[in-house]
């Protein structure tokens, strides 16, 4: 493997032999990480691979327990965020970390307001706010003075990279910044982040999303349980090198196969012209045995559709049919009750109470129904059907995502759900763990279970699924089978006229518009 | 009404949205309702209510809670909250009518006396909240607990007086307009002052809305915490002298008779403060004691039962409440 590619030795930033241990346990050992002035820098790695507690070495939250940091080739040592931020480096957390109630300028400038006099002042503070975001081409967009709780996702994102700018940083840390955005709006903040460094800054790019560090960075750091593996430039290796880099594995074990034709069964859940909210007029059907795979920007109905589905809101038009009877959602506990279940894509705030147990939060749902005391033995087979493994009397706030999502999964099992919805199954999620959610899910649905899988990562979805259904602006723009390309899936997601005159099935390689 | 329109859109970029305009003017609504309603309840029944006698009644009753009610708003902005204040407003009549004893000269010594006292309490508050990290909750029925055991150790009914100049505090008016009323828009304007304009404020709705958030960009935020539990006491000060000035003498009971602690939460909460902290203001919290004060003005005309008074109160309060909820959850979207 080719190694140190490009260092010239003139980097802006240089982390040499850094090692850090949490109560003994090792958490980095020997990383050394160079980033070049003027280049978008991937730092890659499984979850757990040492990402966020080297740039948290970086930027002064932790210590590190042996190694040097240079800046420019000075050595530095911070001890506290404020200090990286002084000597130029700013970092944008995965966790958005604003304020809703207040305005994007207040936001902006927390902690440092401008003053005139006893007064902060205002307008200077706006004018400043606003000269920030037309740096990020967003000043048209985003007023200084909306609150903003009120802002679409993407907007506040936009408006925590202002922050971190405001800072004047020479490197410039984005930490997962696409976890909740579509892809059209991945695209446009690639965009302004290839502007930022065409006005000089440098930017360290942590995901672990493939297709986005081979369309935005020039050289890719990996790691791997906490060690340095290589750094590559990202031209001259292919996914499948990457991959392999990450976790010593080939792409093609990614997604399990799909359903034979054979093995999918009747109509499990069917809408017909359901609207509520944005949604309207939308018809699906769930099959036993089958994995429907939803796909859509955001804002397009996806999270919506999935509660409608669930009975968290009430439908005003059209109408459900559960195993081709007429049936109403009237509330959740109904829903349940009819053999629904949702995996939330906020696992931590909807799907699981933090702070109990394995035990407890598997056995919620069923319990909540009144049979859980009955099932109470049957706990150990269900979290062997999930693969979960370990002691049943663990917090879930100590679990790792993927596990996480196994208990929430083990909850629905023991409910006897026959239809179950997953909103973005694999978010947060590492490799590893992802690959065995896909296959439970397939085993699922090879049991007769019917499946709705909610992504915004076009990959899954085309790996996943038997069948594509795409929503644009609240209801159903189009179906596309198995293998669809993303650029097919995209022309419907955003309803661009169509060009390509191709039948529908038909696979054109190219990458999403 | 333009504040009901912007709260209920989406913000739309390039239009200045204020944090401040969108949240007090609701409140404002109601009271215009509320007075609105009374006047002609009041009118209907014969009597009659836009006196200056009445409308000076309805202010000076204000007083007392308002001053307070400013205090416990700038806490709870912050995510903390007082229940010391109704004994903070004992402590402060008793100490002030002691210290006095009726001497002129010595209206100073009582007044800084009590200030003095009310930045310790506050502090301890402060402390004992950030510090000990031990909540609100707990920490301030901890200390108004120790200022009752004290007070009622050493004091058992009204003890010592304030000189007749003191009593003006209460009683005199400049034109129409009471002495009280001035100190009380007083007090609210420099809240204000220092909720929007200070970075000070800037700080405390930060620490109110996230903490970690306000620590991540450098914000002290104990200070900030401690400085807005000193001025909740020394607000609880204020209300304490006014009192005394009316009723010359003070007694360890006129603090948790007039039930300080708990209206003072209601009145910022009906005024839309929220009590996890981060938003509201003291305009709000203007309202809603005003609008306490005409419901109040309303039983007394219609010599309601006390009890029947005291659960129509409970009514409102949580019916308010309720309201500004059911409003927030629509513009905050369908779910």
């Amino acid at each position: 493997m080719t190694d140190d590619n490009g260092a010239r030795g003139s980097a802006l930033l240089g982390m040499y032999g850094i090692s850090k241990s949490f109560f003994g346990v090792p958490v980095l050992d020997d990383v050394r990480l160079e980033c070049l002035p003027g280049e978008i820098h991937a730092v890659m790695g499984e979850n757990g691979a040492g990402k966020s507690t080297l740039m948290k070495i970086l930027v002064g939250v932790h210590q590190p327990d042996a190694g040097r940091i240079e800046l420019d080739g000075t050595p530095v040592r911070f001890h506290h965020p404020r200090q990286a931020l002084a000597a130029g480096v700013s970092i944008v957390h995965q966790e958005l970390n604003l304020l809703p109630d207040r305005t994007v300028a207040e936001n902006i400038f927390l902690g440092r307001e401008p003053r005139r006099r006893l007064a902060v002042d205002r307008a200077a503070m706006d004018r400043a706010a606003t000269r920030l975001l037309a740096t990020l081409r967003a000043d048209d967009l985003i007023s200084p003075r909306a609150v903003v709780g009120r802002l679409p996702v993407a907007q506040q994102q936009l408006v925590e990279i202002a922050r971190a700018l405001s800072y004047t940083p020479r490197l410039l840390v984005l930490d997962e910044p696409t976890a909740a955005l579509s892809p059209h709006e991945v695209d446009t903040l690639f965009d302004r982040i290839r502007r930022l460094r065409a006005d000089g800054l440098t930017v360290l790019y942590i995901s672990h999303r493939l297709k986005e560090i081979f369309d935005l960075t020039d050289r890719i750091t990996v790691l791997k349980d906490g060690r340095r593996v290589a750094t590559v430039r990202t031209a001259e290796v292919d996914t499948r090198t990457l991959v392999h880099l990450m976790v010593g594995r080939e792409l093609d074990h990614y997604y399990p196969p799909r359903a034979a034709p054979g093995r999918i069964g009747p109509v499990r859940l069917a809408l017909r012209g359901a609207g509520a909210g944005p949604l309207h007029d939308i018809d699906l059907d769930l099959r036993a045995g089958e994995i429907v795979g939803l796909a859509g920007l955001a804002g397009s109905g996806r999270t919506e559709l999935a509660r409608l589905l669930f009975g968290a809101t009430r439908m005003t038009s059209g109408s459900v049919e559960l195993d081709g009877r007429v049936h109403r959602l009237r509330s959740v506990r109904h829903a349940i009750r009819s053999g629904i279940g949702l995996l939330t894509e906020d696992r931590k705030a909807e799907g699981l109470v933090l702070q109990l147990s394995v035990r407890d939060n598997s056995l919620l749902a069923v319990r909540a129904l009144g049979r859980g005391a009955v099932r109470r033995a049957g706990l150990g087979d269900l979290l062997d059907r999930v693969g979960l493994r370990g002691s049943t009397a663990r917090e879930v706030r100590y679990l790792s995502g993927g596990n996480q999502q196994k208990v929430v999964l083990a909850r629905w099992l023991a409910t006897g759900a026959r239809v179950l919805i997953f909103d973005e199954p694999t978010r947060g999620v590492d490799v590893g763990a992802k690959a065995s959610i896909h296959e439970l899910m397939r085993e699922l649905a090879d049991a007769g279970t019917a499946i709705l899988m909610i992504s915004s990562e076009l990959p899954e979805v085309i790996g996943m699924a038997d069948r594509i259904v795409v929503l644009r602006e609240g209801t159903v723009a189009g179906e596309l089978p198995a293998g669809a390309s993303e650029a097919e899936i995209m022309l419907l997601a955003t309803g661009e006229p169509d060009r390509s005159a191709a039948p529908v099935g038909a696979t054109g390689e190219g990458g999403a518009a | 009404m333009t504040a009901s329109t912007t709260a209920r859109r989406p913000a739309r970029p390039g239009l200045p949205l204020d944090t401040a305009a969108a949240s007090s003017a609701p409140v404002w609504l109601v009271f215009g309702g509320v007075f609105a309603v009374a006047w002609l309840l009041v009118e209907l029944n014969g009597g009659q209510f836009m006196t200056v006698e009445n409308l000076q009644n309805m202010a000076v009753r204000s007083v007392a809670l308002g001053l307070v009610a400013v205090g416990q708003t700038i806490v709870l902005i912050g995510g903390s909250l007082d229940l010391s204040v109704a004994y903070m407003v004992s402590v402060t009549a008793v100490g002030a009518s002691f210290v006095m004893q009726g001497d002129p000269d010595r209206m100073a010594l009582g007044v800084a006396v009590t200030l003095v006292l009310g930045v310790v309490v506050g502090l301890v508050n402060g402390l004992v909240v950030t510090g000990l990290r031990v909540n609100a909750f707990i920490a301030t029925l901890g200390t108004s607990l120790v200022m009752s055991g004290i007070l009622n150790a050493l004091f058992t009914n009204f003890t010592g007086a304030v000189p007749r100049q003191f009593q003006g505090l209460g009683y005199q008016a400049l034109g129409p307009v009471p002495v009280a009323v001035l100190l009380l828009l007083a007090v609210v304007a420099l809240a204000w002052y220092l909720l929007r304009r200070t970075r000070f404020g800037y700080h405390l709705y930060a620490v109110g809305g996230s903490a970690e958030a306000a620590r991540l960009s450098g914000v002290r935020t104990d200070r900030v915490v401690v400085t807005a539990h000193v001025l909740c006491s020394l607000t609880a000060v204020l209300t304490g002298l006014f009192l005394v000035s009316r009723l010359r003498s003070g007694a360890p009971w006129v603090g948790p008779d007039g039930g300080y602690d708990l209206e003072s939460i209601a009145a910022a909460v009906v005024g839309g403060t929220a009590l996890a902290g981060g938003r509201g203001g003291v305009a709000g919290t203007l309202a809603g004691v005003l609008i306490l004060a005409v419901i109040d003005q309303v039983f007394n005309e219609f010599e309601v039962n006390a009890f029947l008074k005291t659960l129509i109160r409970g009514v409102i309060i949580v019916g308010a409440v309720a309201l500004y909820a059911a409003r927030s959850r629509r513009s905050e979207g369908s779910f």
